[in-house]
């Protein structure tokens, strides 16, 4: 039986952030509790944060649960954390710099330079292209999960579009509107300036041709996509347009947006699209999604691209293994923050071992993401466990594995009152002129008693974040 | 030599069309053996948009039209002095890596009857002599028959057909030469065709491969040679659609068709600009 | 404003307003059906059918004209685009894509709707009076409406919310009259019957009108009344002429704001300038249903035009 690390608790005793929630927790009858949570929802239900999963049918406007029960860090454990979250972002950029430039680190030796030039992430087209500051990460979110009072493990990099952000905000607001006491009592920093970052990092990214005010836009898929309401509520507190592909065109050596006083300028673009459907005219030609020319405009310094096209190489699950390297080879530090360790089923060797020892490991695919291509080997049962031997068997460099983490728990309110459940965290680094990141993030909880896996897409909810000033 | 180009495709649009956007690759290549002595592309109603020199090193132009419009025109005129560089790309600034170009795509798919095309090719040994022997045995497989493929026929298609057109024998070079390990891609550009051949394959396409120690060398299997004097490179990609000269878009219903003109001349004297 | 937000804007407020205009429908037909008539109730419910333009939608679905069929048509039925629930679903749809440019207040009340609609949906039937459905209909629009008057910033957005409803309001008076005249009333002999009076009551009831039709107009109930008080009385918020008031006083505004005249201004001054000379005689003299047809016409072109100058995004 593994023990996981309760971060509310050590031993018997309540642990300094959590003091003043012991009595919060102790004093709250269930009536209320249940009360409090229905009120939650019919909030979340109002303000229309509803969370759609991809080919999964059912309800459109499926609510993420919320969990009331706070996960809080102490401002020490949080200053540790945002220096190595700073520390990996600068890195990952560097990295992007370099491979879309000289590849100084492949020439080094210091990650193969098959896993990087043949990544299909990997944009031939963005090569020799500088984007403004040397940014193409500009929002930068990094999983994190922790086993112990001073051990955090970074499970994944997000150098696209990482999502979630909204319930980090919507989750503090509720928190705020329900348990105002709570925030009286604890000295919680605020993370209600993230859009206003965010605004000013894109500003800040604006391209050289640009000689005024930047306008700013967020580019969506459109309002079928899961993340839409995100995508609206951030344009919304920007105080910028939220576009789809079709508001966009190139005229010349600008991008335009088409309002109902004709065209104007667009000079940054958000984007929450992959790098396949930007522009017809360079990716995927049957894209309707995109700009036709966006690239040529782009590539030649007339919008800026937020994440710059291409970045994705970066957050790539095989390249992940290599990012302590990168900590090293560009910024000549030591990594803060640990990575998990990590087999590549690409390697011989690493392959044996895996296979071998799959009831023990978490298998990945190295593209995969929302926890679907996913095998937790304690939890799993003989037959996908075979299911995924013979898929590994069958392309092993598409598959990853790590050991089974012991992941911390949080105590979170559950039918029968208030039981541990797992977290892990996301915090949302910021990369323009300055590198910033908000004291706070999404924690995801995994609901079902047990379960390490706390995607949204698998019965994962949310919590409240607390980052407490010191 | 001293080549002539005069390369117009028109457009036309059964109903009026707006916004047409356009990216063109239709600049000769910066390399040595290539010099231009003079060189205009225009668009009928465009504007010029941004232009670059991407990371393969080739000049990668923006155009749009507002509209509406029923045609549009796309006129390349010029004249390049040609030296025989012996199919060697030399001279060519690029920064995309080789290990880039061995990436798979749809149209380059090795299938069974492709791969079986690499047998008893040591690379490793000799990857020049692989190179040509790949060339070699992609023209006997896969016959010069105009008109029997399409823009969307991809190599495996075209090797089962057995025959197929320049782009069908780069797309099947690229499939094998990446088989067997080496870096390859596709050119496209123009070449001095002779008096007997056809005006079309005046814009001709190729493929070039990497050689450890010699760099990218261009390979015709349609001409069964190495590009030399005749050829102008314009530029490269993993495919044709990579490498079009001309990618583009339109706004609005109309139906688009295509008419092409090509012709390359030798030229005895240069001609005369602006004096 | 992005030039798709103001279509979605445009059609927000149409949708809300056709939602009303088929609950209204309902309401005539039901209260028609009880009452005894040459033709037989079914007859008429037929002629609602093809005023609404979904006779052979409904026909194909369900068959005969039953009214328990024609509430779940004009009421929850998907299948048909003009239902209540197709229309909130749209109007809910079209918000969501362009919540940032709605209030709290504006979202919470369609959201609120399109989330009752779909509780009133799982009832059973037979615990849904027709009343409880249409009442339903009409405080939730208003709803809707009251809290875009109430909260929303005087800017372009609301312009284009206006003009949608007002175009739309005044294309469904026009039809509504037009069924009243051309549809059930076929036979030039009823002209004048008690039967003509009930219909142009219900008709008036139907759009809630007809205490401020006693008020205006008193005594007997007649065509000629009825017509200047929907198509030329700018007192009668459903009237022609208050609603391309409406339009052309919106259409000022964006003109003023945008500092640029649009041949959609000069199209709703060319209607507005014909209604204001316009006498109740010369409609008669035309015929009402040429004169509406004519109208009908004028607003679909109207609406056309709207979308060139503003909608369409080749705005330049």
């Amino acid at each position: 039986m593994t023990s996981y690390f309760n971060e509310m608790y050590q031993g018997h005793s309540v642990r300094a952030p959590y003091a003043r929630l012991q009595d919060w927790m102790t004093a709250m009858p269930a009536e209320l509790r249940q009360m409090k949570q229905a009120e939650a929802e019919a909030l979340f239900r109002r303000i229309g944060i509803t969370f759609a999963v991809y080919g999964e049918g059912g309800d459109p406007d499926r609510l993420i649960p919320f969990d009331m029960f706070p996960r809080v860090f102490s401002g020490a454990e949080w200053a540790k954390l945002e220096r190595g979250i700073k520390q990996r972002a600068r890195a990952l950029n560097a990295f992007l710099v370099d491979v879309y430039g000289r590849g100084e680190i492949v020439r080094a030796g210091r990650i193969p330079a098959r896993l990087v030039y043949l990544n299909e992430a990997y944009e031939k087209a963005v090569v020799g292209i500088v984007p403004p500051k040397g940014v193409y990460s500009h929002i930068v979110g990094i999983d994190l999960v922790r086993t112990g009072p001073d051990e955090f493990f970074v499970l994944e990099d997000n150098c696209r579009t990482p999502s979630g952000v909204s319930y980090m905000l919507e989750n503090r607001e509720i928190m705020m509107r329900m348990f105002p006491d709570l925030f009286r009592e604890n000295r919680i920093q605020p993370v209600d300036s993230y859009p206003e970052i965010l605004r000013r990092t894109l500003a800040s990214v604006a391209p050289q041709k640009c000689d005024r005010e930047p306008t700013v836009v967020i580019l969506t898929p459109g309002h079928y996509n899961s993340a839409y309401y995100e995508h609206s509520f951030l344009a919304d507190l920007m105080g910028v347009e939220l576009v789809e592909g079709q508001d966009l065109f190139v005229e010349g050596e600008f991008v335009f947006m088409r309002t109902t006083e004709g065209p104007r300028r667009v000079d940054v673009i958000y984007r929450r699209l992959d790098d396949a459907f930007i522009d017809p005219l360079c990716f995927r030609p049957d894209s309707m999604l995109g700009v036709p020319g966006l690239m040529d405009v782009y590539r030649s310094g007339g919008v800026s691209i937020c994440s710059a096209p291409g970045a994705g190489v970066a957050d790539d699950k095989a390249v992940y293994t290599y990012v302590p390297e990168m900590i090293r080879f560009y910024l000549g530090e030591e990594p803060i923050l640990n990575n998990v360790p990590t087999w590549q089923c690409g390697k011989a060797e690493d392959l044996k071992y895996v296979l071998a020892h799959l009831n023990e490991l978490v298998v990945k695919e190295v593209h995969g993401s929302g926890g679907y291509g996913m095998l937790v080997g304690p939890k799993a049962s003989a037959d996908q466990v075979e299911l995924f031997r013979a898929r590994i068997t069958a392309n092993p460099g598409n598959y990853i594995a790590q050991p089974t983490l012991a992941l911390s728990t949080t105590p979170t309110f559950v039918a029968e009152g208030i039981a541990p459940r797992h977290v892990d965290l996301r915090p949302y680094c910021l990369v323009g002129e300055r590198i910033e990141l908000v004291p706070g993030g999404l924690t995801r909880v995994a609901l079902t008693e047990g379960s390490l896996v706390v995607n949204s897409s698998q019965g994962g909810g949310v919590k409240d974040t607390w980052v407490l000033a010191e | 030599m001293l080549l002539t180009v005069d390369h117009v495709t028109r457009y036309h649009y059964d109903q009026p069309v707006r916004g047409v956007v356009q990216s063109h690759r239709l600049m000769p290549s910066l390399c040595a053996g290539q010099k231009m002595l003079r060189w205009k592309v225009t668009v009928s109603d465009g504007q010029m948009g941004g232009g670059f020199r991407d990371g393969a090193g080739d000049w990668v132009q923006g155009w749009t039209v507002l509209g509406p419009v029923n045609e549009i025109t796309v006129h390349v005129t010029g004249q390049v002095e040609t030296l025989d560089q012996a199919g060697v790309l030399r001279g060519h600034k690029e920064l995309v890596p080789p290990e880039a170009y061995l990436r798979k795509t749809h149209p380059t798919e090795a299938d069974a009857a492709l791969i079986a095309l690499a047998e008893g090719l040591t690379p490793q040994q000799d990857a020049l002599a692989a190179a040509h022997a790949v060339s070699a045995r992609v023209s006997d497989a896969i016959v010069y028959t105009p008109g029997t493929t399409t823009s969307q026929t991809t190599a495996a298609e075209a090797m089962a057909l057995g025959t197929g057109v320049c782009q069908d024998q780069a797309h099947a070079v690229i499939a094998v030469a990446r088989h067997i390990g080496l870096p390859a891609r596709y050119v496209s550009g123009y070449l001095l065709v002779g008096i007997d051949g056809a005006a079309h394959d005046a814009a001709h396409a190729w493929a070039e491969v990497f050689i450890a120690g010699l760099g990218w060398v261009g390979f015709d299997p349609a001409n069964r040679c190495c590009p030399d004097d005749r050829y102008i490179r314009l530029g490269s990609g993993l495919d044709s659609a990579h490498a079009a000269m001309i990618r583009g878009t339109t706004r609005g219903p109309g139906e688009e068709s295509l008419d092409v003109s090509v012709t390359v001349l030798q030229s005895q004297t240069q001609s005369q600009t602006q004096q | 404003m992005l030039s798709r937000t103001a279509d979605n804007l445009f059609w927000l407020a149409r949708y809300m307003e056709r939602a009303e205009t088929s609950a209204r429908l309902l309401e005539v037909g039901a209260r028609i059906a009880l009452m005894p008539s040459a033709a037989g109730y079914r007859n008429e419910w037929e002629s609602l059918l093809h005023a609404s333009g979904t006779a052979d939608g409904f026909a194909r679905k369900y068959g005969d004209a039953v009214q328990r069929n024609l509430e779940s048509w004009f009421f929850f039925d998907g299948d048909n685009p003009s239902s209540v629930m197709s229309c909130i679903r749209a109007a809910r749809e079209n918000g969501r894509i362009v919540r940032t440019a709605l209030t709290t207040q504006v979202w919470d009340a369609l959201n609120t709707a399109f989330q009752e609609l779909r509780q009133l949906e799982r009832r059973p039937r037979s615990e849904l009076d027709l009343s409880v459905l249409t009442d339903w209909t009409m405080r939730n629009t208003a709803l809707v409406r009251g809290s875009i008057d109430a909260t929303l910033l005087r800017n372009d957005g609301w312009d284009f919310l206006n003009l949608g409803y007002f175009l739309e309001r005044a294309d469904n008076t026009a039809r509504l009259m037009d069924v009243k005249y051309y549809v059930l009333l076929p036979r030039l002999e009823f002209v004048g019957s008690g039967l003509d009076n009930y219909q142009w009551t219900t008709l008036l009831r139907a759009m809630s009108s007809h205490r401020a039709f006693h008020w205006a107009y008193g005594g007997e109930v007649t065509a000629a009344k009825i017509a200047h008080f929907l198509i030329l009385n700018p007192q009668c918020p459903r009237s022609l002429i208050t609603c391309v008031d409406g339009m052309t006083t919106h259409l000022d505004r964006l003109a003023r704001g945008y500092q640029r005249k649009t041949a959609a201004q000069e199209k709703a001054r060319g209607i507005q300038a014909e209604l204001a000379e316009l006498r109740v005689e010369d409609i008669f003299d035309e015929g009402l249903h040429e004169f509406l047809s004519r109208f009908i016409g004028d607003m679909a072109r109207a609406g056309s035009v709207i979308r060139d100058c503003y909608l369409n995004g080749d705005v330049r």
